[in-house]
Order: structure tokens, then sequence, then C-alpha cells
């Protein structure tokens, strides 16, 4: 645990020693607010929700959540550190949840920095507040698997670009699960049961039910099961090579 | 102790290291010597604990490697080839988090990063990110990560390359006032720096050893008593004619 802990603030830390965390935060903000306000048309339909904001979040995280987790790994591989991380007395656990979950806190500190939208509903008018605070914690946990893929990825090469499109790919491929137009190929021809199958394994299916306010034990459970076989994925590649 | 049983490693069918045994006991300073692509890394990656052998096995401070690696990494400083380090912390920050992550604590902490500090002469740059640093002190600070803990075994993948000739001879210095109860493994290409500083050297060439001997009795196998004449004959297998030792020199 100690380890973790110490790992974790050296990676949190290493945001900010470039311009990268600023840039990110910067960006995502201002995407953010774009997407809600404008597409979202947040002022026009007249409603005191954050449903337009947070309906954004999974495309925005698509392409943004990749840039945070394209370094996790891959800069460890090109700069050599990863011979001197993987020499130090630490359990290779370890090394991918402290670096995991500072990747995470970041991405969480990005959110957190979204609370003005929060305040300005509440201005305007009177929300509820539990569904708010429901949907940040979706959008927070879908950030988190974003991200466990994205470490995953990141281990499997020394190219951070790489990195970055497989990720976008593979993010892509489940979020697409649960939209209707890719269900709706399978509804023709496959048995429901099939078809609920495929919806469940999507990042959108579960983030929109909890983002409605219901935080159900079900996609907490997927959720967790999605980080934890990533993280496993990661650990078993960073295991087999490590050097190369 | 360090106990090298059988070690292999293979790349598919290249074979990076073909079954080298050696011990190291303390007080000596064995150096690693070898053509470039000869083994030397891989065999040292291979104690550190960073390769999984193919077969065989190293135990270090009595700890197996690879079914007690936490122990065994405890008491080993590793400088790994080019002296890699996190370009964006400055030196003081990346020092720290290896203190941290060695467990120092306290008294101990503070006196062990005083001492390195000072013996690496790193005082001037502490609050620079290490990115910015000159070839010399990026190494220094990989070697100040090595030493910090104090530890049993180092393990120095060549500690003097891209060093000037002052910091060389400051390098060779430290290495002889550690060596007493020390064991320390240094691999290098300059074999002037082996009969400085090593007290026993193992020539591998093509992942097999070839000679393991003391540097003074490995340069009288060559008749002109030179070591960079052993050096050639044991690894390219030839014998070095007086002439081509004359137009070498």
């Amino acid at each position: 645990m100690h380890n973790v802990v110490t790992i974790f603030r050296r990676e949190f830390a290493s945001y900010f020693a470039t311009p990268l965390a600023f840039v990110f935060i910067v960006i995502f903000l201002i995407l953010a607010g774009v997407f809600a306000f404008y597409i979202g048309s947040f002022y026009e339909r007249g409603q005191a929700d954050l449903a337009p904001f947070f309906s954004y979040h999974p495309w925005l995280y698509l392409f943004l959540i990749p840039a945070i987790s394209m370094r996790l790994w891959a800069e460890e591989r090109k700069s050599g550190t990863i011979e001197l991380l993987m020499t130090l007395p630490v359990t290779l656990w370890q090394a991918v949840l402290g670096k995991y979950l500072a990747a995470w806190a970041f991405a969480g500190v990005a959110l957190a920095l979204t609370f003005p939208m929060w305040i300005t509903v509440n201005y305007l008018g009177d929300p509820d507040n539990g569904t708010i605070l429901a949907a940040y914690i979706g959008s927070f946990l879908m950030a988190g698997g974003f991200l466990a893929i994205g470490s995953c990825i990141s281990a499997t090469t020394r190219n951070q670009v790489i990195a970055f499109i497989f990720t976008v790919v593979i993010c892509f491929l489940f979020l697409l699960a649960g939209f209707s137009l890719v269900l709706s190929v399978f509804e023709g021809w496959a048995p429901q049961p099939i078809v609920d199958a495929i919806a469940s394994l999507s990042f959108l299916t579960h983030f929109t039910s909890i983002s409605k306010g219901v935080i159900d034990l079900r996609d907490l459970l997927y959720f967790a099961t999605v980080i934890a076989a990533w993280l496993v994925a990661n650990a078993i590649v960073l295991e087999l090579k490590k050097a190369d | 102790m360090i106990e090298i049983n059988h070690l292999t490693k293979s790349y598919g069918s290249l074979l990076a290291v073909n079954d080298i045994s050696f011990t190291v006991k303390p007080g000596e300073v064995l150096g690693f010597l070898g053509p470039n692509g000869a083994g030397k890394s891989t065999t040292m990656k291979m104690i550190t604990g960073f390769l999984t052998p193919t077969s065989g096995s190293v135990r270090v401070c009595g700890y197996d490697v690879e079914s007690q690696p936490l122990l065994a990494k405890s008491c080993m400083g590793y400088l790994p080839e080019g002296a890699p380090s996190y370009g964006e912390m400055t030196v003081r920050t990346f020092l720290e988090f290896i203190a941290n992550v060695r467990g120092l604590k306290g008294e101990t902490r503070k006196r062990r990063l005083d001492d390195v500090i000072q013996r690496l002469q790193l005082a001037t740059v502490l609050e620079q990110a290490i990115e910015t640093l000159s070839k010399g002190f990026k190494r220094r600070v990989g070697l100040a990560q090595a030493l910090l803990h104090d530890p049993q075994v180092l393990i120095l993948d060549e500690p003097t390359d891209g060093l000037d000739p002052n910091q060389k001879h400051q390098v060779r210095t430290l290495i002889g006032e550690m060596s007493k109860d020390k064991i320390i493994v240094i691999s290098t290409h300059i074999l002037e720096e082996v009969d400085a500083v090593c007290n026993r050297a193992i020539i591998i060439a093509g992942g097999r050893l070839l000679a393991d001997d003391t540097p003074q009795n490995l340069a009288k196998r060559s008749p002109s008593g030179r070591l960079d004449d052993v050096f050639r004959e044991i690894t390219t297998g030839k014998p070095v004619t007086p002439e081509k030792v004359a137009a070498h020199a």
C-alpha cells in the first residue's frame, strides 16, 4: 500500500510538471461547455438539469482520455525508466495500480472542475442534485473504464501515438456496442438475450442508466469488472514483455 | 554474495546468454567485459530481476531473484544502461521518490540523501529538471539513485559512459571507496577502467563466459602484457600479432 501511494504521488505530480495538465484541463472544460451549451442546447430546452452536459461525456472521453492514458507505460518504455521502476523493490501490481489511480485521479480533477455547470444550473432553477451527483459518479466511473483500457494498450508499445490510436479504436467499440445503430444490425436475426448481452457490454448503456439518477449495483459491478479485467491484462502484458 | 547458476537467456533461437555460472563475494569489484552484444547487459538485467532467465538461477544476498524478488531487489542498487530517470522531475524530487520507494525514513533518510548529494556533487542542480541536465549530471543522478539506500550489492551498467575524464576519475574513486565490504559489478568497454578499479574481470562474448581472473593475470596471458590484446584475442578467437599491436598503438 505504501508503495502504491509513493508511485501514485510521483505519477500524479508528473502530470502537473509539464503543460499537459493545464492543456488537458482547459480543453476538456471548453469542449464540455461547447457541447452542453451549443450542441446540447442547455439554455434553449429550458429544463433545470445537466442532461445535455453529461450526455456528451462519452464522446468527449473517447478522444481525451486516451490522451491521458497513452503516456502511462509507453513513456516508461521509451525512456527506459521501466527498467528502473521494475528493479526497485515494488511489485508489478503496485506499479500498475499506482500509475492507473494517478491517471484516474487526474481525470477526476478535470471532471470536478466542471463544477461551475452545477452552480449555473442551481442558480437558474431547482434541479435534482441527487441525479446530478449520480451522473458525476457515472461519468467518473466511465473515465476509469476508458483509462484502464488505455493503460493496458499503453503497456503494449513504446510509441505514444500508436497507444493513442488503438485506445481510441477500442474505446469506440466499447461505446458503439450500446448504440441503437449497431444493435439494430443484430436485432433482425439474433435472439434478444444476445442483443442484450452486446448492449450490456457498452459503456454507454451503463453510463446512461447511472446518469438518470439510478445507481444500480449491476452498473457499478460492470465498471468494476471492466476496470479490473483491463488492469489484469495490463499486468500480464508487462510481465510478458518487460524489456522490449 | 551473488550466486549465478547456469544462467541462460534465449530469444527464439538466439542465445543471448549461454550457461553462465559464477559467484561474487563481498570486497570484490567485478569488471564485466565484452564486445557490444556479448550479453553483458542481458546478464545484468537478469541479476537485477528485470528479465526472467530462460533457465538457471540468480541468488543475491541469499535470496532467489525469481522467487523472492522484493528481498533481492532491496539489497541491490542498480544503474541501468543509459541511466534512465524521470526527466520532468527535479533531482531532489527524484531522489526523494527513490528514498520513499526504498523505505528510508527519518534521520537515516536525510543522512543518506545528504550523503549521495555530496558524494556525487549534485548540490548545485538539486532544483533542476533532470531532462535539462548534461549527460554527465544525468549519469551521476543515476548513480546517486543506485547508492541511495547504501546497498550491499551494486550493479552498474557502464557507469562512466558519457563522463569527462575528471568525472570518470571521480566515479572510479567513489567505487574504490565503497568496495571494501560491498559487492560491485560494473560493465564497461573501457579496459583501463578495469585495471583502475576492478580486482576481478570476467570476459564474455557471444553469451559465453570466456575468462575469469584478476586483471593482472589476464594481462599476463598476452606476450605484450596488455589487457587490450588479451581482450581481443579472447573475444575474436584470433591471436594478436605484434605488428597489429604496433599499428594499434
